[in-house]
């Protein structure tokens, strides 16, 4: 018997499969944070999250709307100001995973947050950079999660905010960077991974029901697909149980799902 | 030593035209009264300073308070855009917005730099980036001692830091807890610092190693209950979530918003008089 799923669903189950049970994982605000909360709910309990408002090992019973909510000091191990958070655990090295998202990602996963078109006169003033320039640098590997679409998925970007591999092969390398860099992009249509000499970003596996055609169409760049390229796992019935549990618990909370932004 | 004052007071002694001034707090304890007396008093040029600008800075810009703004977050939390602050930016409205624009990380150690009195911080940050290609004050500096490049960023020193806290005890003394953002550091950083806290109490009862700062390091501190709504005083009240999806209409239109700035701040006396029309239900009724 098949259960049915959404697309978004399928991206953050297999985005949540990706930590392991133990990480410590410095989470991002929206689908980031969904994803670790549910591999901290199935598969990972001992997963230490860590939001850059200071909370670190924070369990919240619902998916929190800003990254200073109450309820991730209220059920951190412990709470340090902002910057203790930046200078003693992330640039100090306790970081396993950083978890991003992206508004603009390029083939060698560098990531915009920052503006569409010039700086001087931005077609689209985005946020900014908040933690996520030190998170790709400093994590020991980053794991980027984001909707697929030519408009995320571009040829170049405006403005590199957060580094991944530059402008690939040994270039992260050059730039000294402690951290690994991406090892994965996880999007509604697929898994993505560096290729281990170039850095470009290939397909590695693909979301049951999801064809080629659909992936190359909807990326910026001509994009490939790794020798060996699989289909990936469909969301288990609990993995499903426990994300539409907590997605529901979110609204009912906030009156908003938490990764809605 | 912190003098007791009411807002108005603390505005008008320590916040001056063309002033750099931080109004700080991370999601949590965001210091939303004394923005709104800012506003009030028609404060004008000043330089603002925030991590995450949030609604408070998006009202001060599109009040026409501003000049300058250096952040590294600047968005609705959990909603999306801050409008007002995109329209300075993209359109000039009302007025040009110049901005300098760092990353958390090191503006958090820019503010820890202000606080211990040194010229510049110093992170592992920014390479690779597009940073400074288009703010000029991100700078490198050579380790000398084991030639490591590590990126150099000025302290930031702002003439006067506003925050929020949850108790002051009758000397002035200030307790803060929950996520403390750098109120500390931008406190410490500052020449002047203006403190509105939840509530005056006889004595703070604070364990060892709990948040305080000492009356002697405050020029201001005022009783102003909710002062941090629609964002949260930890122990206090939660986070007004519903203003800040609604503050997403009323901020989208020019009309609007000055419409919403007048009614709502330029037309009321306090902060308190705010806080009853909010819980009015036809003010109510106007929020999506």
């Amino acid at each position: 018997m098949s259960i049915s799923y959404t697309s978004d669903e399928m991206m953050t189950v297999a985005a949540a499969g990706m930590l392991w049970n133990g990480a410590v994982c410095f989470v991002g605000i929206g689908l980031p944070s969904t994803a670790a909360n549910l591999a901290r709910l199935t598969h990972a309990p001992d997963a230490v999250l860590i939001y850059e408002s200071g909370p670190i090992g924070a369990k919240p019973p619902v998916l929190p709307l800003s990254i200073g909510d109450g309820n991730l000091a209220e059920t951190a191990d412990t709470v340090v100001s902002t910057p203790e958070i930046f200078r003693y655990w992330l640039q100090g090295g306790r970081v396993d995973v950083g978890f991003l998202g992206a508004a603009q990602l390029d083939r060698f996963a560098n990531i915009n947050t920052t503006v569409v078109g010039p700086y001087e006169r931005p077609k689209v003033r985005l946020p900014g950079a908040g933690g996520a320039p030190e998170i790709s640098s400093s994590a020991k590997e980053v794991l980027i999660v984001v909707k697929h679409s030519k408009r995320t998925l571009v040829n170049k970007l405006d403005f590199v905010t957060s580094v991944g591999f530059g402008t690939g092969g040994d270039a992260r390398e050059k730039l000294g960077l402690p951290g690994k860099g991406p090892s994965a992009v996880i999007t509604d249509l697929c898994i993505l991974r560096p290729d281990p000499v170039s850095r470009e970003l290939a397909v590695a596996s693909i979301h049951p029901g999801v064809d080629r055609r659909t992936i190359a169409e909807s990326t910026g760049w001509q994009i490939r697909f790794a020798e060996g390229c699989a289909v990936t796992e469909a969301p288990g019935l609990r993995q499903l149980e426990v994300l539409r549990d907590l997605k529901a618990r979110t609204a009912a909370a906030h009156g908003v799902q938490g990764d809605e932004a | 030593m912190a003098e007791w004052l009411t807002l108005a007071e603390a505005v008008a002694a320590h916040v001056r035209d063309g002033d750099s001034i931080a109004l700080e707090g991370f999601t949590h304890l965001i210091p939303f009264a004394a923005g709104h007396e800012i506003i009030r008093q028609g404060r004008r040029d000043l330089s603002l300073l925030r991590m995450t600008p949030d609604l408070i800075y998006d009202q001060l810009i599109g009040a026409g308070c501003a000049r300058k703004l250096t952040f590294s977050w600047g968005g609705n939390p959990g909603v999306g855009s801050l409008h007002r602050f995109r329209d300075a930016v993209e359109n000039d409205w009302p007025r040009p917005l110049a901005i300098e624009e760092r990353s958390h990380s090191d503006l958090a150690n820019a503010y820890v730099a202000g606080a211990a009195n040194l010229p510049f911080a110093v992170l592992r940050g920014y390479a690779g980036s597009d940073f400074a290609r288009v703010n000029d004050q991100i700078r490198s500096v050579t380790c000398p001692f084991t030639g490591e490049v590590l990126a150099a960023t000025p302290a930031v020193r702002p003439d006067v830091t506003v925050i929020h806290a949850q108790k002051a005890d009758w000397k002035g003394n200030v307790l803060l807890w929950g996520i403390l953002g750098v109120q500390k550091e931008a406190v410490l950083a500052a020449r002047r610092a203006i403190v509105t806290v939840e509530e005056r109490v006889r004595t703070l009862d604070a364990p060892p190693n709990a948040c305080v700062l000492p009356s002697w390091v405050v020029s201001a501190v005022c009783e102003v209950p909710r002062g941090a709504t629609p964002s949260y005083a930890h122990g206090y009240y939660e986070r007004d979530n519903a203003f800040y999806w609604a503050w997403d209409k009323i901020s989208r239109d020019r009309e609007q918003f000055s419409a919403w700035v007048q009614r709502n701040i330029l037309d009321t006396r306090n902060f308190a008089e705010y806080l009853k029309l909010q819980s009015e239900p036809r003010e109510q009724a106007t929020l999506p």
